[in-house]
């Protein structure tokens, strides 16, 4: 799709006679509420219904600042982004085109965060016009001043009043009102929709589902009655099988697949979901989510049982990392197969508890004591976040190797349709194998070349060992021994070398020599895409490339670099802005993976981050794109 | 993840026999006179008693002078990190119930470092036998202040005289939910160490079991008086208790206790005296390895469910 080309005159409309129908190429719509009102779970369900019907879909949660919100204020806001599309949708887009506020107060938070076009269409509760409260009312009104900056079409809808017609307690119901009202303005399938409601309630009762099958018929009728426009997004002919969840979902279901059965965790957001949804399926597929006490016990129970065989994993982020990097050496050292989910959030300390960030790679890499040679790998699409877990798995167990998958809090939550996984069971674990090992077998027989070994494990006759965090030899026998030390460290490194050699290098989106090469990782790859075609459009020379592993890395990459006039990576984590005050291209703190890259090209790799908490838009890497380009001309 | 079926040892003429020597391995290097000799040896010779097979046994610790023993009992073993150990034993334990574990830490392991691990461990109740060898000092970091430390003593970093009185690791254990199996023993009364690791071994449950141990070096002096003197150590006895005649014979201060009361199990576990024996046992409470057992699914079983959720997540 060419993005941002489709002219939205949704607001140009004059008042209501029959509605007319506009048909766009994509549209991108929020629903937002006080915490607690349910415009999440209205917005994911709205999604999932619209890659059910075949749109291109991506939602991003939006999610209050506070974690008490009083009523009624702007750090309350809570909800939804969804964009849809005829084609796919890999990102969260520019500036909505459509809101469905409960309240004035969280709507004047979308507003002030610019997150809201110039012409955008506004769906707003009115009772808080004529609230008995005079300051509510002078709040209203305040509010009503503040968006008259800008040229929204508000339209007021008595959502309140609607809802007290079926049910008592229209907190509860606001939500399904307002599904009834985008299913009505996104001409949704009725029937889709009212099988997403069932889903959604399947453990409630027969009674509630038809109360919300109610709700979303009054908003549908309302809408009908009221509004003068409709938004035809058509959906293409679904020809492959696509499945929609999101991504913490879709890492659960591949740890199944991948035969992981042990899920040893400690709640933190955003991780944590994985092992809800797990738990409700676990116990049936012979697998066990072990809440342990804490993040170093998680970790040390997924040890315990990898060690005996059975390769566990633990879910956490990037606080729960910290407090495992002494058990990620033990695994590393004593060669222990082991996958690590960090679905990665604002930091440092507790941060952005709910918002995504890719900081935490460097930390990954190299925070932890000692040289701890580890694979880090990040999913870019929730396809991949299905799919990484399987390759995690095997080669966590081929390379004996901690596989660390780096997710964020955008894919964790974010609801996209993919392409159905074609389930195999070759994915799965191997049995453990207990057959008894011939006389001289070593726990720690490294091949010298590749620094590979096979794995023993308890119940293998003849194969009795201690594993050991402390400096060892072939049969992990302590020792102190310089030239020992030095071979073991080799061999634990080599590893890394030798899964690099069966990698290919990664693909380059766009010509494959040109001006300007973006490089990124994990969930941004979708803006970067985006953006650089866009760009590409408008004339500009630019390519883009996403890596999945970062250790080692994909090959190839100094030699791609040298195609280029200039590199740049783009990533949502800290760096210092070349023009601040003291900032010098000798102390200048660049992002993550621009660092790296520096380090291992001694290419001058530039970079352009933020951590705003919240997914890039590929409108701004547009902008990013020109300034670099024109300053490149101008030089 | 359940043990690998049963049906795999019949038939099988596993007709080997174990002596102490064969659950002999490397050879021990702590101090002349320590403590951790005496418990080793008792520990090979349990070995033997239960006859445990040697590749289904795994010796789990932490960091410290006694956390060295995994290395010194020709089993598998894994030596962990400082204060880590159970969460390794719980992991090869949910893994695989089959395997027999035992997991050794220090004083400073088990009751500082990590004794957030050892309160839950203590309430999942896994079946293993758990021993803690408690010198009352750091010994492998050379001498400083340890949670059970006496109160006055002199250390490394509490030169004049530790400051705190001593946490009582019996107490604490016993006010866990779950405690099922509380014993204290010594590692200067062999016959009573014995006797004490043998029912641990039997118990089924967390079997903690307190082994107060001579450290020549930094603590020489703190158990003189109980190792001298048989008057200054009480036995608790009862016929579900420790049963032991050699102890019984030395030891004539002998308290009747029923390890069945918990009352009396916490009162007794109180104050200065020195008391050897079963404090407290309780088949009855449930195991979580138990609790969380779940019946294999093979890897098309596996595929089939997934793909009924891919129809519902199906677009
Ligand atoms: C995380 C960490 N902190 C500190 C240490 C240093 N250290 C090693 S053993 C030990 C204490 C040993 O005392 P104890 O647990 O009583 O065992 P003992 O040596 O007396 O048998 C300490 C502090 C370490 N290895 N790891
Ligand atoms: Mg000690």
């Amino acid at each position: 799709m060419s993005p941002n080309s489709q002219q939205d005159q949704v607001s140009s409309l004059s008042s209501k006679t029959a509605a007319s129908v506009h048909t766009l190429p994509e549209h991108i719509f929020e629903i937002v509420s006080d915490s607690g009102e349910g415009a999440q779970k209205c917005g994911q369900s709205f999604g999932a219904v619209s890659a059910k019907m075949g749109n291109g879909a991506w939602t991003v949660e939006i999610i209050p600042a506070e974690i008490q919100p009083p009523p009624r204020s702007p750090g309350g806001a809570s909800g939804v982004r969804i964009r849809i599309g005829t084609e796919k949708i890999t990102n969260w887009g520019n500036q909505t085109k459509l809101v469905i506020a409960f309240n004035e107060q969280v709507l004047l938070a979308r507003h002030r965060q610019g997150a809201i076009a110039d012409d955008a269409t506004i769906l707003l509760e009115e009772m808080w016009e004529s609230h008995q409260d005079p300051k509510v009312r002078e709040q209203w009104a305040e509010a009503l001043v503040e968006l008259s900056s800008k040229n929204y079409h508000i339209v007021k809808v008595p959502m309140e009043v609607e809802c007290l017609k079926i049910v008592d307690n229209p907190r509860k119901g606001k939500n399904m009102f307002a599904l009834g009202l985008m299913s009505w303005i996104y001409m949704r399938d009725v029937e889709k929709v009212k099988a997403q409601i069932a889903m959604q309630f399947r453990h409630k009762s027969q009674d509630v589902y038809e109360r919300n099958v109610r709700l979303l018929e009054a908003g549908m009728t309302w809408a009908a009655e009221h509004m003068s426009f409709q938004i035809n997004v058509p959906c293409l002919e679904v020809t492959e099988d696509l499945v929609v969840m999101n991504g913490n979902t879709a890492l659960a279901m591949g740890a199944v697949v991948a035969g992981l059965e042990l899920c040893s965790m400690y709640p933190i957001t955003p991780a944590t979901s994985v092992s809800h949804y797990l738990s409700e399926i676990y116990d049936d597929l012979g697998g066990i989510v072990h809440q342990a006490e804490d993040e170093i016990a998680a970790i040390g129970v997924a040890i315990g049982a990898s060690f005996a065989g059975k390769v566990a994993f633990t879910v956490t982020s990037g606080p729960g990392m910290a407090l495992k990097t002494e058990f990620i050496g033990l695994a590393v050292m004593t060669e222990t197969p082991l996958v690590i989910v960090d679905v990665q959030r604002g930091g440092p300390s507790t941060g952005l508890p709910t918002k995504v960030e890719q900081s935490d790679l460097l930390s990954t890499l190299y925070g932890m004591p000692g040289d701890s040679p580890k694979v880090i790998m990040a999913p870019s699409t929730l396809e991949e976040c299905f799919h990484c877990m399987v390759t995690a798995r095997r080669i966590a167990e081929a390379f004996r190797m901690v596989v660390v998958v780096l997710t964020d809090a955008n894919l964790a939550t974010g609801v996209q349709p993919f392409v159905r996984p074609v389930l195999d069971a070759g994915w799965h674990a191997p049995e453990i194998d207990l057959s008894p090992l011939p006389e001289g077998s070593r726990p720690m027989d490294w091949d010298l070349e590749t620094g590979l070994s096979p794995r023993i494990v308890p119940g293998q006759k003849g194969g009795e060992f201690t594993a050991t965090g402390l400096a060892h030899d072939q049969n992990s026998c302590v020792t102190y021994d310089p030239a020992m030390n030095q071979l073991s460290s080799e061999m634990r490194s080599r590893k890394l070398a030798v899964l690099q050699s069966t990698l290919s290098p990664p693909h380059i989106c766009g010509p494959d020599s040109n001006d300007l090469l973006l490089i990124g990782w994990g969930s941004t790859r979708g803006a970067i895409e985006e953006a650089a075609a866009i760009a590409r459009a408008k004339g500009l020379g630019v390519s883009s490339v996403n890596l999945t592993f970062l250790s080692p890395m994909e090959p190839g990459i100094t030699e791609i670099f040298k195609r280029f006039k200039q590199v740049m990576a783009i990533e949502i984590n800290y760096s210092d802005d070349p023009n601040a005050p003291y900032i010098n291209e000798e102390n200048r703190r660049r992002g993550q993976l621009t660092t790296l890259l520096r380090a291992i090209t001694l290419v001058d790799v530039d970079c352009w981050t933020r951590v705003l908490g919240q997914p890039l838009s590929p409108g701004d890497i547009v902008d990013v794109i020109e300034k670099k380009l024109s300053a490149e001309v101008k030089a | 993840m359940s043990s690998p079926c049963s049906l795999l040892e019949c038939g099988s003429t596993d007709d080997r026999h174990f002596e102490m020597d064969d659950y002999a391995g490397k050879i021990a290097r702590w101090c002349p006179g320590c403590g951790d000799h005496a418990i080793l040896a008792a520990v090979h010779r349990l070995l033997a008693i239960e006859q445990l097979k040697p590749e289904k046994t795994v010796f789990v610790s932490g960091i410290g002078c006694s956390s060295r023993f995994p290395h010194y009992v020709e089993t598998y073993g894994f030596h962990g990190i400082h204060g880590r150990a159970l969460p390794i034993a719980t992991g090869v334990k949910l893994a695989r119930p089959d395997l027999d574990v035992f997991v050794t830490m220090g004083d400073g392991d088990c009751t500082s470092i990590g004794a957030g691990h050892w309160i839950h461990a203590i309430r999942y109740n896994i079946d293993m036998t758990v021993l803690l060898l408690d010198n009352n000092i750091y010994g492998l970091t050379k001498k400083q202040t340890s949670p059970t430390t006496p109160q006055g003593f002199k250390t490394n970093t509490q030169t004049k005289g530790s400051f705190l009185p001593p946490l009582n690791p019996l107490q604490t254990t016993l006010g866990v939910t779950n405690a099922s199996f509380v014993a204290q023993t010594a590692d200067w009364m062999p016959s009573h160490l014995a006797a004490t690791l043998q029912a641990a071994k039997a118990h089924k449950g967390f079997s903690f079991v307190r082994i107060l141990q001579r450290c020549p070096v930094f603590t020489p002096d703190i158990f003189a008086a109980a190792i001298k003197d048989p008057q200054v150590t009480d036995v608790l006895s009862h016929p579900d208790g420790i049963q032991d005649a050699n102890t019984d014979k030395i030891y004539k201060s002998q308290v009747f206790h029923n390890p069945g009361d918990i009352h009396e199990a916490r009162r007794l576990a109180e104050g200065d005296r020195v008391r050897v024996g079963l404090f407290f046992r309780d088949e009855s409470f449930p195991r979580y390895e138990e609790l969380r057992q779940v019946t294999k699914r093979t890897p098309e079983e596996k595929m089939a469910f997934i793909n009924a959720e891919l129809d519902r997540h199906a677009v």
